[in-house]
C-alpha cells in the first residue's frame, strides 16, 4: 500500500498553492521604496576594443541618476571563477579578469558595457540610447579548434592563447592507450557535437539591492539558486563588503537548470549602485537580454574511440574534447568538462582504460557553465552513442552489448577517478525492457510502418554523480569551496517546527518533500513542519541546491539535526516519565517507556523544552539543534531509457511515440516528486536532441536570440512518459539512502533519442551514422538524402 | 517602447483622418507590431488602432457567393465564424500562433505585414481575393510585393479581403519548431476555372505562386502530376530551420498533401 503520509509518500506540492494561484513572492515582485532601475548598455558586436564612451549627453537626461561604465569599477574585484582546474602540466588554468562593466574590450554580443540607473526604466533606455561608444571591431573568435592554432586572434589579450586549460583524466599513457586501440578487435570512432543550450527557465533573472546609510548594511534580492553562495563570491571576491553587513535573499525562484547558480555581473552592480546612488536599485531581464547574459550550457565538441576484443568487451575508451567557455569563466564554468564530465566517462561499463582529453576554449560568445547535469550529460550522451554506434558495426544487440560490458561488482574503482558505492545495471534495465514493453516493439513497428512512417527504438544506460563531495577531495580537485549543507530544526512550544536549510528549492518541492523526512522521524503530521530557505539572514551556512545534491547532502544534515533534536527530546521525556533515557521510545508522535504504558507526547515534551518547570537541569532549555554534513562520497543514480520515434520519410519530422524511463534513486521520500523531476529533465533532453540550439553566424552574432528560433520544447512535443523508479538500490553512505533524481532525465534522454531515430533511418534502409542534435526535419532529411 | 500618442477611431474616416499625421501607424491586433516597439525598432506620434471599427469586423457571405472578411477581424473569429463559408481558411486561420495571438492577430494586420512566413497571404495569394481598402480594391496578385512589402500606401487601411470560395482547398503547415509560423506552408484551392497554389514561408521574396504546379495540376488533378516537377532552391530561405533546397522540397510534399486533402 503506498503510503499517505511521511518518508514514501506522494504528498501533494504544498508550494504550488501559491504557485498556482498567482500567490507567490518573486524577486520581481519585490520594489522597495524610492527605487530606481538599471538598464544596461549592451555589446551588439562579438568582439571589439572600445575606444572611447561618451556618456555626458545620458547624463543630463531627465530622470538620470548615475551612468556607470567600467572606470567605475577600475578599484573592484571582477567576477570570480569557483574551480581553479589544473592542466595536464600541473599548471593552473588561464584565468583572465571578468569585470563588472567591459573594461577596454567587449567579447561577446551581449558583454555589459555601461549601465544607467534611472528612475524608470524607460527613462533608463532613453538615456543608454544616448551614450556614445566607439568600437574598433575585431574578428570574433568562435570556432574552437580554430581559437586553439597558434597565431589566433585572442579573446583576451594577456593570456598567452585562447586554451583555458589542456586537461586529461584517467590513463596518461599515451603508448598504453596506442596499444589497446593498436590490440582491438573492432575500434568504432564518432565525431560529436554537444549543441549550445540556453536554460530559459520561466522567470528572468532579478537583483534589487538596497544599502542602509543608517546601518551600512546591504539587502540584495536575487534570483539565486544559493544564496549564500552569491553573499560569499560577492562580499569575499568582488565588492570586498564584510558578510555579517550583506544579506542575500533569494524568493520564490521560478526555475534555474543550474543558470541561477552562478554569480552574475548584474547582482554585484546593484549592489555597489545602491550605495553609490544612495537609491535602491532594481534589474529585471527580459527575455532577449536573458538570451545573451544568463550563462549557455553544453558546447562540446568531441571525437570519441571505443575498443572492443573479438568477444565485444570494451577494451579502452579514448576522448578528445572541446569544450567552449564562452568569453569569461562563470562562476563553476572550469569544473563542468572536467570534473562534472571526465569522470564520468566509465559510465555503467567495466572499461579497463580510459583517456578523456579535453581543452576548454575562450570564445567570443556568452559564458558556458552548469545547466541540468552539468558534464554528466556531455559524458552520457558520447558513451551511449558510441556504443550504439559499435552495436550496429558489430550487428549485434545494443542491449546485449550493454548488458555484456555492465559494472555487476560494487563499490567498483572506475579508471577516472571515482568510486562507485553502489548499482543494479542488469536490474534496472530488466525494469526498463518490462516497462516500455520492448518485446511489442516489433509489432509498433510494423504497425508504424504500415501508416508510411519509420519506427525507431534506441536505448541507453547513464549514470550521474550527484551531491558533489566531500569537501577535502573536491578541495584537492580545485573547488575553491566545501560542498556541504547545513540544516537548523527548530521546535517551537508547541510542538511544530521550522527546518532552516542551505539548499535552496527552484522548483523541486522542497517545501513538501524535506517535511515529510523530519514528519516521518518523529510520526507528526507533516504539516507541523516547515521549510525556511533563500534568506541568509535566516538560515544557516548552506552551499544551496544543483547538481541533484538538495535531500541527498541538505537533507542528510537535517536528518542529523533531527536525530540532535530527538536525543535531546528523550531526555526531557524520560525526566517527565521518571524513566531511564536508554528506555524512551519515540513512535507516532508518542514518547514511551519500553514494556510499559507510560507515555507522553510530543507537544507536551516540546512544551516542557520551552517552560522548563519541571524539567532535567542538566539538560539547557530549548529545542532547536544544527547539523552540518559532508557526504563521504558522490551519490550514483543510474538508469536506462528506451525511445521510440517515428519519422516521417517524406519531411524528416521525428515524432516521440513512446518514452520509457527506469531510474534507480536509491530510496524515494516523495514518488510523485520524483516523477516530476524525470519528466521534467526528459523533456529538456528531448527539447536538446530535437529542438534547442543556441547558434552564432560566423560574425559573433546570436541566431538564436528570442523563442522566435530558439525551438523550446512545448506540450505537444512530448508523449506521455512511462517512469519506473523500482529499481533501488540505496546509496551506502548517506543516512536516508537517497541518490538525487533532479538531472537525470536531462542526462539520460538525448542519446535515446539520437539512438532511436538512426534505429528508424536505418531500419528504411538510410545508412545514416549519426546526426547532431538538434535533429532538426531539416538535418534529418538531409541526413536521409546524402 | 517609446512613447506614442493613441486613437481608437469607431470609423473608417476618422482611423483615416488619424493616419494622416506624421508618423501615425495602423495598430490591428498589435501582435506583430507591439513586440517590434517594445524593442524599439519602430517608433510612431501616434497609434491608430483600427479594433474599435465596427464595420472593419467580421465574416459576411457576398451576394455573389464570395466571403468578405473585415481588415480587424481576428484569427479566431475567422476560425470560428468561416468555418462553414470557407472551411480550408478557417482552418488556416485556426493553425495561427497560439490562442492569445488568435484572440488578438487580425488578418488585415497580418496581410499589411506580408511576414515571408506568415500563414494568411498564402491563403489571400491561393485563393485570389480582392484586397479591399479604404480607396480602392486591389488583386491579390498585385498585392504582394516581397517580403514585408505590399502595394499599400502610406495611410492606406485594409478594411475587408473578399475571398472567393473554390470548390476545394486546404492549406497545409509544416511548423517552423521554435516560432510555429510557416517553415513551409501551402494553400491549394481548386476553382471551377483552375487551381492556385500559393506557398509561404519558403521565398526569399516572400509568398509565391507555384506556376508549374498549377498548370500540371489543371491539367490532371492528381497528385502523381506533381511528380517532376521541382523548385529551385536558389531563391528559397535558407537559415537555420532549414536549407533552401529542404524548403524547395517541403513545397512539393505540402503541394502534394494539399492536393491529397482535395481529392
Ligand atoms: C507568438 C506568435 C505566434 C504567431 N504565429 C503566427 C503564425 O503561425 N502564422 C501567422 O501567419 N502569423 C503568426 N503570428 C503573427 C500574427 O498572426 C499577427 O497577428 C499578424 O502578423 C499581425 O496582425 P495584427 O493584427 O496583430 O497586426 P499588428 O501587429 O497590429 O500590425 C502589424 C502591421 O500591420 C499594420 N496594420 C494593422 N492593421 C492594419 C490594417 N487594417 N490595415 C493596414 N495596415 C494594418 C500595422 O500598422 C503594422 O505595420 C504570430 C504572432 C505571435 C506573437
Amino acid at each position: 500500500m503506498p503510503k499517505d503520509s511521511g518518508i514514501g509518500a506522494s504528498s501533494k506540492r504544498r508550494e504550488d498553492v501559491r504557485f498556482l494561484t498567482g500567490a507567490g513572492n518573486y524577486t520581481d515582485d519585490i520594489n522597495v521604496h524610492g527605487q530606481a532601475y538599471v538598464h544596461f548598455l549592451r555589446s551588439d558586436i562579438a568582439h571589439g576594443r572600445i575606444t572611447n564612451i561618451d556618456t555626458s549627453a545620458a547624463e543630463g537626461m531627465p530622470g538620470v541618476v548615475k551612468v556607470f561604465t567600467g572606470k567605475d569599477f577600475e578599484g573592484v574585484g571582477g567576477m570570480p571563477c569557483g574551480w581553479e582546474v589544473t592542466d595536464r602540466h600541473g599548471a593552473p588554468m588561464q584565468e583572465p579578469p571578468h569585470p563588472i562593466l567591459a573594461q577596454g574590450k567587449v567579447r561577446h554580443v551581449g558583454d555589459p558595457i555601461a549601465a544607467v540607473v534611472a528612475d524608470s526604466l524607460a527613462l533608463a533606455r532613453d538615456a543608454a540610447e544616448a551614450i556614445e561608444v566607439d568600437i574598433e571591431e575585431l574578428p570574433a573568435v568562435l570556432d574552437m579548434k580554430a581559437a586553439a592554432q597558434d597565431g589566433a586572434t585572442l579573446v583576451h589579450d594577456d593570456l598567452k592563447n585562447n586554451i583555458c586549460y589542456d586537461w586529461h583524466l584517467g590513463e596518461e599513457d599515451n603508448d598504453k592507450v596506442n596499444e589497446v586501440f593498436a590490440n582491438a578487435a573492432h575500434v568504432t570512432t564518432l565525431d560529436l557535437v554537444n549543441n549550445r543550450l540556453v536554460a530559459n527557465p520561466m522567470e528572468p533573472r532579478v537583483a534589487v539591492a538596497e544599502y542602509s546609510r543608517g546601518t551600512d548594511e546591504y539587502t540584495l534580492y536575487t534570483t539565486s539558486q544559493n544564496p549564500h553562495v552569491i553573499r560569499l563570491l560577492m562580499c569575499a571576491f568582488v565588492l570586498g563588503l564584510p558578510e555579517h553587513k550583506v544579506r542575500v535573499v533569494a524568493p520564490d525562484v521560478g526555475g534555474g537548470f543550474g543558470t541561477k547558480i552562478f554569480h552574475y555581473a548584474e547582482e554585484a552592480f546593484c549592489t555597489f549602485a545602491a550605495k553609490a546612488c544612495n537609491r535602491p536599485v532594481k534589474w529585471t531581464s527580459s527575455r532577449s537580454e536573458a538570451f545573451m547574459s544568463d550563462a549557455h550550457g553544453r558546447d562540446h565538441v568531441t571525437t570519441i574511440e571505443l575498443a572492443l576484443d573479438a568477444e565485444n568487451n570494451f577494451t579502452g575508451l579514448r576522448t578528445n574534447t572541446h569544450a567552449n567557455l564562452g568569453a569569461y569563466l562563470s562562476t563553476f564554468s572550469s569544473s563542468v568538462p572536467t570534473w562534472l564530465h571526465g569522470t564520468l566517462m566509465a559510465g555503467n561499463y567495466k572499461t579497463p582504460v580510459i583517456q578523456v582529453n579535453v581543452r576548454a576554449m575562450f570564445t567570443n560568445t556568452v559564458p558556458v557553465d552548469a545547466y541540468r547535469g552539468a558534464g554528466r550529460p556531455e559524458a552520457t550522451f558520447q558513451l551511449e552513442r558510441v556504443i550504439d554506434k559499435a552495436a550496429r558495426e558489430l550487428g549485434v544487440d545494443p542491449i546485449a552489448l550493454r548488458r555484456q560490458n555492465f559494472i555487476t561488482q560494487f563499490p567498483y574503482d572506475t579508471p577516472v577517478a571515482l568510486t562507485y558505492d553502489t548499482g543494479d545495471y542488469n536490474g534496472t534495465m530488466d525494469k526498463l525492457e518490462a516497462a516500455a514493453d520492448l518485446s511489442g516493439f516489433a509489432a509498433r513497428r510494423a504497425q508504424s510502418e504500415a501508416n508510411g512512417k519509420l519506427r525507431g527504438l534506441g536505448v541507453n544506460c547513464y549514470i550521474e554523480a550527484c551531491g558533489i563531495a566531500p569537501s577535502n577531495i573536491v578541495g584537492m580537485l580545485g573547488a575553491r569551496a566545501g560542498l556541504y549543507d547545513a540544516a537548523t530544526v527548530r521546535v517551537n512550544a508547541t510542538g511544530s517546527i521550522s527546518v532552516m536549510v542551505g539548499a535552496h528549492s527552484h522548483g523541486q518541492g522542497h517545501e513538501t518533500a524535506f517535511p515529510q523526512v523530519v514528519a516521518d522521524m518523529i510520526g507528526i503530521d507533516e504539516s507541523m513542519v516547515e521549510i525556511v530557505h533563500g534568506d541568509t539572514s535566516k538560515i544557516p551556512f548552506g552551499m544551496g541546491t544543483y547538481g541533484s545534491r538538495s535531500l541527498a547532502v541538505c537533507g542528510s544534515a537535517m536528518v542529523k539535526a533531527t536525530e540532535k533534536v530527538i536525543d535531546k527530546a528523550k531526555k526531557i521525556a524520560a525526566h517527565l516519565l521518571e524513566a531511564s533515557e536508554a528506555d524512551i521510545e519515540l513512535k507516532d508522535g508518542q514518547f514511551s517507556v519500553a514494556g510499559t504504558d507510560k507515555s507522553v507526547a510530543w507537544g507536551d515534551v516540546t512544551l516542557t523544552a520551552y517552560v522548563p518547570h519541571n524539567y532535567p537541569l542538566e539538560v539547557e532549555p530549548g529545542l532547536e539543534e544544527t547539523a552540518f554534513y559532508d557526504p563521504a562520497n558522490f551519490t550514483f543514480p543510474a538508469g536506462a531509457y528506451a525511445c521510440e520515434v517515428e519519422v516521417d520519410p517524406e519531411t524528416g519530422q521525428v515524432s516521440i511515440e513512446k518514452f520509457t524511463a527506469a531510474d534507480d534513486f536509491g530510496n524515494i521520500v516523495n514518488p510523485m516528486i520524483v516523477d516530476g523531476q524525470v519528466h521534467g529533465g526528459i523533456g529538456q533532453g528531448i527539447g536538446q536532441a530535437l529542438l534547442e540550439n543556441c547558434a552564432y553566424d560566423e560574425n559573433g552574432q546570436l541566431l538564436s536570440a528570442s523563442f522566435m528560433d530558439y525551438a523550446m520544447p512545448r506540450a505537444d512535443d512530448l508523449p506521455f512518459y512511462e517512469v519506473d523508479h523500482s529499481s533501488q538500490t540505496p546509496c551506502t553512505h548517506n543516512p536516508l539512502g537517497v541518490k538525487g533524481c533532479g538531472e537525470a532525465g536531462a542526462i539520460g534522454s538525448p542519446p535515446a533519442v539520437v539512438n532511436a531515430v538512426l534505429d528508424a533511418l536505418n531500419s528504411g534502409g538510410k545508412a545514416v551514422d549519426h546526426i547532431d542534435m538538434p535533429m532538426s526535419p531539416s538535418r534529418v532529411w538531409t541526413a536521409m538524402h546524402s | 517602447m517609446y512613447n506614442f500618442d493613441f486613437e481608437k477611431p469607431s470609423t473608417i474616416a476618422d482611423a483615416v483622418a488619424a493616419l494622416a499625421g506624421e508618423d501615425a501607424q495602423a495598430l490591428g491586433g498589435g501582435q506583430t507590431l507591439i513586440p517590434t516597439l517594445k524593442q524599439r525598432l519602430a517608433a510612431p506620434s501616434t497609434l491608430v488602432s483600427v479594433s474599435g471599427i465596427a464595420e472593419m469586423k467580421g465574416v459576411c457571405v457576398e451576394d455573389d457567393g464570395s466571403v468578405a472578411i473585415g481588415g480587424a477581424t481576428t484569427h479566431a473569429d475567422v476560425a470560428a465564424d468561416a468555418a462553414s463559408s470557407y472551411p480550408a481558411l478557417a482552418a488556416l486561420a485556426g493553425q495561427i500562433g497560439d490562442p492569445a495571438v488568435r484572440n488578438r492577430g487580425t488578418i488585415g494586420g497580418s496581410v499589411a505585414n506580408n511576414d515571408p512566413a506568415a500563414c494568411y497571404p498564402a491563403g489571400v495569394l491561393g485563393s485570389g481575393a480582392t484586397i479591399v481598402t479604404n480607396t480602392r480594391q486591389i488583386a491579390a496578385d498585385d498585392f504582394f510585393q516581397g517580403m514585408f512589402t505590399t502595394a499599400l500606401e502610406e495611410g492606406e487601411i485594409i478594411t475587408s479581403v473578399r475571398f472567393p470560395v473554390p470548390q476545394a482547398a486546404s492549406y497545409q503547415k509544416f511548423l517552423q519548431p521554435a516560432s510555429r509560423f510557416a517553415l513551409v506552408g501551402v494553400y491549394l484551392a481548386r476553382f471551377a476555372d483552375g487551381v492556385r497554389v500559393a506557398a509561404t514561408g519558403a521565398s526569399e521574396d516572400g509568398v509565391f505562386r507555384w506556376s508549374e504546379a498549377e498548370e500540371a495540376l489543371n491539367k490532371e488533378f492528381r497528385t502523381d502530376a506533381l511528380l517532376g516537377l521541382h523548385i529551385n532552391p536558389m531563391n528559397m530561405i535558407g537559415d537555420l530551420h532549414g536549407s533552401k533546397e529542404y524548403r524547395a522540397h517541403l513545397v512539393s510534399v505540402m503541394t502534394k498533401r494539399a492536393v491529397e486533402a482535395c481529392s
